[in-house]
């Protein structure tokens, strides 16, 4: 190799005359693998000809491949899924792209953010004969624009061994957080981000009287409860059955103790953790589904509808996504008839209800235990 | 002449220009007409608000102070281990460099786990305290504390200070703190009055870049401050997702892109004004092994705090990786290989590997065209037009996810921008967040070149063409890298920006941690910790073959 050499002011710097053509291989390397990256996407992107349905959902959602493959193989169509984020984004994205639809179905608007859905006008209604299995308390949009697929209920869970241990008797209502003896024991979400802590809140809400749940909060403050920003932080982070934390009482749901069996790394004959389900405690989570305004297959969209509303599809939900089917003639699986609870009475708060003061009630919340 | 030089300038500025306006300007425009216009008239109401409601002051008064703290904390920390880097040859060197750089890619809830299991109630550091310190309750308390936020800052930000400065230091002639030294000057002078001035350039770049991230920082201010802390980015999230109001949101990102873009713009006038063209040294001239017990006391100092500031995060992380609840075992690793709940959403690790790393490379590339682009205008243009682009470029890095994600879903539907559910849109997302780490890596370089080595190579009758690869490009080749690096991190480790981008099948490696993070059970827990592990050794193994790259291309500073 030779060099040059340039002076000036008795500074010098060398430089390689020559280059090899191999050491550039590195970077052809480089721009051949982006290149394939970017043409590969271009051509997977390209529509077949089967066609294509699209579910828009959240991140949460979950399903077996063989059950969808069964649908598939039925119309002899595609089905594609898109995840935009949390419920909540979900939703707005949704709304946002309502002149022109990503999707044929969205799946998992709840009650809480329903009348948000239904006010923006982004589902058409579809009267599944299906709905005939599914018990009429389910059903809060009497237009049908959304039918629910799955509910859940949102409630104190608390680690089993942690009172055992301590002698001390678990939690069995809202009012046992703020006795002394509970000092610095629960965790919960804030309302304002996440969609358990809200339904927390509305349990509250149901359970004291919109008047009175504020004095309740202010109590559990002063019985040092933490607030965190989200579940994962809450279960993951302060838990002490699934962390290195030490509160053993957490909000989460009543179909988590079975998760915490099925996903156990050893077969479990009991669950670490209890869900408290007596009555006036949760608030009763519905999810739905409904077809979107403007979408390119109604025709198969509908078919979709009715094969979620389905015993096969229905059964398929519990493990996926741990919550529990509509259908009643739908059969749950054993680690779920045999761990999970439902809320005795879960408390009422109207969709209405609900769109009409959320903010407000959130912002009130936030003033008083956050501030 | 004059002609051929506008074109090829109007084409370099062009690149970048027209990048930003597709998938950064005509996007937000889009979304801010939606939020602020209603039936034809401009709904203000939200500026009103922000300006009347002493919270909204609060909270951009916090977001400002922590991110000027950071970055204050970030540089005492991390530029005594820049300038190791920079003077001294050790062994073991390049893989302590890549690893300085791991934290920037772990999702700041697998970060949250690792400082738990570290510093938590139950933490290793609080149990050992109790035992053997007879403490009733743990000592250490950093929950939801600020002290958590900026500790996690640092960790995050180490590496882009060690990297940005470290590499401008290696390319100062040590003859001239020595010229200093011999003229009777004390270390610390020498520093102030030789070494510091001319380091400045890319200690402000550094800055700046540690500045805005931490100014529009999301996850770690959610998860470690816990919900009494917001920054304008968490206010703009809860207003736009949870509470549904466009028009606070649109405020609150507004206000956001004023502030970014003033910090900016007093950064570049100070940026213009430090700059110091010097001749360059090469890297064989400028370290050496550390002879004496006091260098050896200094390298190892360093090397010690780089270990425990961001090491033992990563190995309480790897170790928990490992740990189930009877001893040490393989089986979240071998969990993660098999799809067992049959989900059609499982994620094979090949798989997500695959993506991460196409589309980091994809990333890499794009960020390295504009980026490139970007910095080579403002190097050279005028005075008056670079002031204003030099921040606008700056401007997606602070730009909140969720807005312009928003934006994405209402401007990109339409041939021929059709892009909103196509995979493209990830690299290009990344892109917009990658590419300002390039230019900022770069810019110090190519500003330090004295504009005569290029006439000299054009009076030895090179072509301006051959002057760039043979004069310029050898100088600036190690920023490159350092550019490349900074580019493929942020797209492997991005969660943000794509999380609101309609995405179809293409997992990434962060998007199945969270996935696996979103169940109950030891399981998943477990799970998502040996994919953060699988995570950092493909990042790492990155960062070691980007490095390659640099060490086997000959003549370089």
């Amino acid at each position: 190799m030779k060099k040059v050499i340039l002076q000036r002011d008795g500074f010098f710097l060398f430089q390689d005359e020559v280059i090899p053509m191999k050491k550039y291989g590195i970077y052809f390397f480089i721009l051949a693998l982006s290149l394939t990256v970017l043409t590969g996407c271009s051509k997977g992107c390209k529509p077949d000809d089967i066609k294509v349905i699209t579910i828009m959902t959240h991140d949460s959602f979950s399903i077996s491949e063989g059950i969808i493959g069964i649908f598939e193989k039925e119309n002899n169509v595609n089905v594609r899924f898109i995840k935009s984020g949390d419920a909540g984004a979900a939703l707005n994205q949704a709304i946002l792209s309502r002149e022109n639809p990503l999707a044929d179905i969205f799946y998992g608007v709840d009650n809480t953010f329903m009348s948000r859905a239904l006010k923006a006008g982004i589902f058409v209604s579809y009267d599944s004969p299906l709905l005939s299995a599914v018990d009429d308390r389910f059903e809060l949009d009497t237009e049908h624009s959304l039918l629910p697929v799955d509910y859940s209920d949102i409630c104190l869970n608390y680690d089993k061994a942690w009172f055992k241990d301590r002698g001390i008797a678990p939690p069995e209502s809202l009012e046992d957080l703020i006795k002394p003896e509970y000092k610095g024991l629960s965790v919960v979400e804030n309302p304002a981000t996440s969609s358990p802590g809200l339904g927390f809140l509305l349990a509250t809400i149901g359970h004291f009287g919109s008047e009175h749940y504020l004095d309740y909060w202010k109590e559990l403050r002063k019985n040092d409860v933490l607030v965190t920003d989200g579940w994962e932080d809450a279960y993951w982070g302060q838990f002490s059955a699934a962390s290195e934390g030490v509160r053993p009482i957490v909000v989460s749901y009543a179909s988590s103790p079975p998760a915490e069996v099925h996903f156990s790394q050893k077969p479990l004959d009991e669950a670490p953790t209890a869900a408290v389900t007596a009555p006036g405690t949760a608030f009763r989570q519905i999810e739905f589904a409904g077809i979107l305004k403007g979408c390119k297959n109604p025709e198969i969209a509908r078919k979709l509808i009715d094969f979620m509303l389905d015993k096969t599809f229905q059964e398929d939900i519990p493990l996926q996504m741990f919550v529990f089917p509509v259908n009643s003639k739908a059969r749950l699986p054993e680690v779920f008839a045999r761990h999970a609870r439902l809320a005795e009475e879960p408390v009422k708060v109207s969709p209405e209800d609900i769109a009409q003061n959320r903010e407000q009630w959130i912002e009130a919340w936030t003033i008083n235990v956050l501030r | 002449m004059k002609t051929i030089k506008t074109r090829y300038s109007m084409i370099i500025a062009g690149v970048p220009l027209v990048f930003l306006a597709v998938f950064y300007f005509y996007p937000l425009i889009r979304i801010f007409n939606l939020s602020l216009i209603s039936d034809g008239t401009w709904n203000l109401e939200g500026f009103g608000k922000l300006v009347s409601t002493p919270y909204y002051v609060r909270t951009l008064w916090f977001t400002t102070w922590q991110a000027a703290v950071s970055t204050v904390l970030t540089l005492i920390i991390a530029l005594p281990g820049a300038y190791v880097f920079a003077r001294y040859r050790f062994s073991g060197k390049n893989i302590l460099q890549s690893f300085t750089a791991i934290p920037f890619v772990l999702p700041s809830v697998v970060v949250a786990a690792a400082f738990h299991a570290l510093l938590g109630p139950r933490g290793i550091l609080n149990t050992w305290l109790m035992n053997d310190f007879a403490f009733a309750t743990p000592p250490i308390k950093l929950d939801h504390t600020i002290w958590f936020i900026l500790m996690a800052h640092v960790f995050y930000n180490y590496t882009v200070v060690l990297r940005i400065v470290g590499s401008a230091w290696s390319r100062l002639q040590p003859s001239l703190t020595e010229a200093a030294h011999m003229l009777g000057a004390s270390p610390w002078k020498t520093f102030r009055k030789i070494t510091f001035p001319l380091l400045f350039p890319s200690i402000s770049a550094a800055s700046l870049l540690v500045f805005i991230f931490c100014f529009s920082s999301f996850g770690v201010i959610l998860i470690l401050g816990g919900p009494r802390y917001a920054t304008i980015e968490v206010e703009i999230y809860r207003q736009a997702v949870h509470i549904f109001n466009l028009p606070m949101a649109a405020a609150l990102s507004l206000i956001q892109i004023c502030f970014t873009f003033v910090f900016m713009w007093v950064y570049t006038t100070l940026q213009r004004r430090a700059s110091i063209t010097l001749y360059p040294e090469s890297r064989s001239a400028t370290q050496k092994k550390p002879v004496g017990r006091r260098q050896k006391i200094i390298v190892w100092a360093n090397i010690l705090v780089m270990v425990i500031m961001l090491g033992s995060p990563l190995i309480a992380l790897v170790i928990q990786s490992f740990r189930a609840p009877d001893g040490f075992s393989l089986v979240f690793y071998r969990a993660i290989f098999a799809n067992r709940a049959q989900s059609i959403f499982y994620v094979p690790p090949v798989e997500a590997i695959a993506y991460s790393v196409g589309f980091a490379f994809a990333a890499l590339v794009l960020s390295l065209i504009i980026g490139g682009c970007a910095a080579t205008f403002i190097a050279r243009g005028g005075k008056r037009i670079t002031s204003i682009l030099d921040p606008v470029f700056m401007l997606p890095l602070a730009t909140s996810a969720v807005t312009l994600g928003f934006g994405y879903i209402i401007a990109l539907d339409r041939p021929p921008l059709n892009l909103r559910t196509s995979m493209i849109l990830i690299p290009l997302a990344h892109t917009l967040v990658a590419y300002p780490f390039v230019v900022r890596s770069i810019l110090p370089a190519l500003r330090s070149i004295p504009e005569n080595l290029r006439e000299s190579a054009a009076m030895l009758g090179a072509s301006p063409f051959q002057a760039w690869m043979k004069v310029v490009m050898p100088i600036v080749r190690r920023s490159i890298v350092v550019g490349a690096v900074f580019a493929f991190t942020v797209s492997i480790g991005e969660f943000g920006a794509t999380v609101f981008v309609a995405r179809p099948q293409t997992p990434t490696m962060p998007l199945a941690i969270y996935r696996f993070l979103g169940q109950p059970g030891i399981m998943n827990y477990g799970q998502a910790m040996a994919m953060s592990t699988l995570l950092m050794l493909v990042t790492a193994a990155g960062f070691l073959f980007l490095e390659r790259i640099r060490i086997t291309s000959g003549g370089e500073f």
